[in-house]
């Protein structure tokens, strides 16, 4: 923790030419979904950032949001790691176990007390639950949070599981799982959802922070506009398709062939906000969209509980069909009820009339 | 799950006709409008292609719609950089690559040379340091 | 429910569902009632048959005669915009159509969006239009009850909702989307207690009326 060298000099050292850095610049800003020109911008600050040190919390997750960022390519994950961050705890990707690794994250967190980025992937028990259900080194994943929170200057919630609650808080949520944001009220929470996050995603959500030294900016649930401002469906290549009414209605037939719209086979592109349209997955290869599968709008709340994943967006949830049968019988019976009723009251009213004659009406008067 | 079950899956062989997204041809718009500024103000615009939601086959046809011109060059600087002048005096593509020469960014560039071309201040800076240096002690014994 | 796409999933799921159960319930049950309660006996002897003249009239008295275009030409012009804009917007934006493929499991082709669009725009106008006709217009606004204003409130909720959620006027997303559905679900719970029923009973009473008139041998 020693050396807290400028990015600048630490890529000298190790003979990065200037243009080497302005590549570096270029890729950076293409990460960070900037326009080049903000190029020159990038490379002031970044030859004068310093590494921000950065603790790796792992809950109640899969590793996939670390495979993830681990296969993100731009900057390479060894650059990130070595050159523009100090990843001083990550139990998965440090050498360091046991003892050692945990002693690894108190000093870190001794020394930059009030600096480091907080990185947090799965979600966790909350404070009313079990904390036997998840633990590190016999700490509940609840003491472990506060606890490395205090010293945070800001919390960075990366996956579904730890920005929503993900698949261990889906129906019916045996652990009584919850996010990050439901606990840490009083540190800034950057949300970067996705099952897992597209990894440029998550290196260019640090990246901001290293280039601008601020947090970015947010939307409703926290996420940073710069790669969570527009919906899948906005940016989505097929939208032509969807907006004159052509569609795959299944995975083989011309439609699908023809690359339409996959709305009709669950996309949920609609409700959905991420960068896969434009980031892509693998280097940059594809997206599920362009390989043909629909969106399964995995970087939204609840999204293991919003309906099938093959159920179009707009279909309802439960079995609405036998709703209407059950419902629309019992008003069958009891239209039918009613009207025997009335025709009853009808028929007791004129056997039962008593006509008022004449008379009587004058002896009233 | 039911759903899916009921979606039928062929698997076809051979390549399907390349389909047209229609995607290339607002960039050429912005090409355009680019050398146009280049040439009434001398500024440079870039368009990075990253940012574009392109469908499959989008970027070979703008390619191709591009063309090659006369000038192609290549950097090696943190992995390869390819760049090539288009068939549009004036319009560079530059496609910035890591050391497993997996894409980093891929840029149109509309100037008079591309600005990573240019041998840069902080470079020649060094290069002056190390030419003194080879010049006093040809040999580099010391 | 505290967060927006729990509320979402609330609307679509549970109260959806509920919304539906009370439309059917009520409305098979009002259908029901007035079929069986049907009319009396007509012991006078047949002048012409009842069907043909029964479904004539459920047309022609859709289409408004000259004189009453002549005293409203407003009611019949706007009424027919936003009616037509309405049915456009329900039954042919594809969206909705998986809806009813999910309800009914039966489904049907479905317009460009960007006509859907235009066409639920030009509805906004219309039932805004209506609106202030009512408050503005004398005689209309003393025979407005407060059920017109319910069923106006109802039926333009739906409409405008949608429209913010297409053009996603409103963050986040599923918030806007959940207010649209827990519009609808309103208009569906209001519909069969209210004055909406005519969708189903303004053409059933316009048969009876032409057949009446059809066996008097009558033209109605
Ligand atoms: S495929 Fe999905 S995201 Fe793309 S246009 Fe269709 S519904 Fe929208």
């Amino acid at each position: 923790m020693a050396a807290r060298k400028t990015l600048g000099e630490s890529l000298r050292e190790h003979g990065v030419s200037r243009r080497g850095f302005l590549k570096f610049c270029a890729a950076t800003a293409s990460m960070m979904a900037l326009p080049p020109s903000m190029g020159p911008v990038i490379a002031a600050a970044l030859e004068k950032a310093r590494r921000p040190s950065v603790i790796w919390l792992s809950f109640q997750e899969c590793t996939g949001c670390t495979e993830s960022l681990t296969r993100s390519h731009s900057p390479t994950v060894e650059d990130l790691i070595f050159d523009v961050i100090s990843l001083d705890y990550h139990h998965t990707l440090q050498a360091a176990a046991g003892h050692q690794a945990e002693a690894a994250r108190e000093q870190a967190m001794k020394d930059n007390h009030g600096e480091y980025l907080l990185i947090v992937d799965g979600s966790l028990p909350g404070p009313n639950s079990n904390p036997g259900f998840s633990t590190i080194a016999g700490i509940s994943n609840y003491a472990m949070l506060q606890e490395a929170v205090a010293g945070a200057k800001a919390v960075v919630a990366v996956g579904t599981c730890s920005a929503f609650g993900g698949l261990p808080a889906a129906a019916p949520n045996p652990t009584g799982a919850v996010s990050v944001m439901d606990i840490v009220k009083d540190k800034p929470v950057i949300n970067v959802p996705g099952c897992p996050p597209v990894p440029m995603v998550i290196t260019g959500v640090l990246a901001q922070y290293l280039v601008f030294g601020k947090l970015p900016d947010l939307d409703e649930y926290h996420r940073p506009l710069a790669f969570f401002g527009q919906s899948i469906h906005d940016r989505c290549y097929r939208r032509p398709f969807y907006d004159k009414g052509l569609f795959a209605e299944s995975f083989d037939d011309e439609g699908a062939r023809k690359g339409w719209c996959l709305y009709r086979l669950g996309c949920k592109g609609p409700s959905t906000y991420n960068a896969c349209a434009t980031m892509r997955w693998n280097s940059g290869t594809s997206w599920p969209v362009e390989s043909g599968h629909p969106c399964l709008g995995c970087s939204e709340p609840k999204f293991w509980d919003a309906g099938g994943f093959y159920e179009p967006l707009s279909a309802p949830l439960g079995t609405p069909g036998n709703t209407l049968l059950a419902a629309g019988a019992a008003g069958v019976v009891i239209g039918g009820v009613a009207a025997t009723l009335a025709k009853h009251r009808a028929a007791t009213a004129v056997a039962e009339r008593q006509p008022v004659t004449v008379e009587e009406l004058e002896q009233k008067l | 799950m039911s759903r899916l079950k009921e979606i039928g899956v062929k698997v076809e062989d051979g390549e399907a006709a390349p389909a047209e997204w229609g995607n290339a041809l607002p960039i050429l718009h912005e090409v355009g409008h680019g050398l146009r500024q280049l040439r009434e103000t001398g500024e440079p615009t870039v368009i990075d292609l990253h940012a574009l939601p392109f469908g499959p086959g989008d970027e070979g046809r703008l390619f191709d719609l591009l063309g090659r011109g006369e000038v192609e060059a290549q950097i090696q600087a943190l992995g390869p950089t390819r760049i090539w002048e288009t068939g549009f005096p004036g319009v560079w593509l530059v496609d910035h690559r890591n050391t497993e020469d997996e894409r980093l960014a891929l840029h149109i560039e509309i100037s008079s040379v591309p600005e990573i071309l240019r041998s840069q201040r902080e470079d020649i800076d060094d290069a002056i340091v190390r030419l003194e240096a080879c010049i006093a002690d040809p040999a580099g014994t010391s | 429910m505290s967060d927006p796409m729990g509320f979402l999933l609330w609307v679509k799921g549970p109260a959806f569902n509920f919304a539906l159960a009370v439309f059917a319930l009520g409305m098979l049950a009002r259908l029901v009632e007035i079929f069986i309660l049907g009319r009396k006996t007509n012991y006078a002897e047949a002048k012409g048959g009842e069907w043909g003249p029964g479904f004539k009239t459920m047309l022609t008295r859709t289409v408004a005669d000259p004189g009453t275009f002549a005293r409203a030409p407003f009611n019949v012009v706007v009424g027919w915009i936003w009616h037509i804009g309405f049915i456009t917007a329900l039954l042919l934006f594809i969206p909705h159509i998986e809806l009813f493929r999910g309800v009914l499991g039966i489904a049907w082709p479905g317009l460009p969006n960007p006509v859907v669009d235009a066409v639920t725009a030009i509805t906004i106008l219309a039932l805004v239009a209506t609106l202030v006709h009512r408050t503005q217009h004398p005689v209309k606004k003393h025979i407005s009850t407060p059920e017109d204003y319910l069923v106006w409130t109802v039926t333009f909720l739906p409409v405008l909702t949608g429209y913010l959620a297409y053009h996603r006027l409103v963050n986040p997303y599923p918030l806007i989307l959940g207010l649209h559905i827990l519009s609808v679900n309103l208009f569906l719970v209001v519909f069969p207690f209210t004055k909406l029923t005519h969708v189903f009973t303004a053409f059933i009473a316009r048969w009876y009326n032409g057949a009446i008139f059809g066996r008097k041998g009558v033209q109605s």
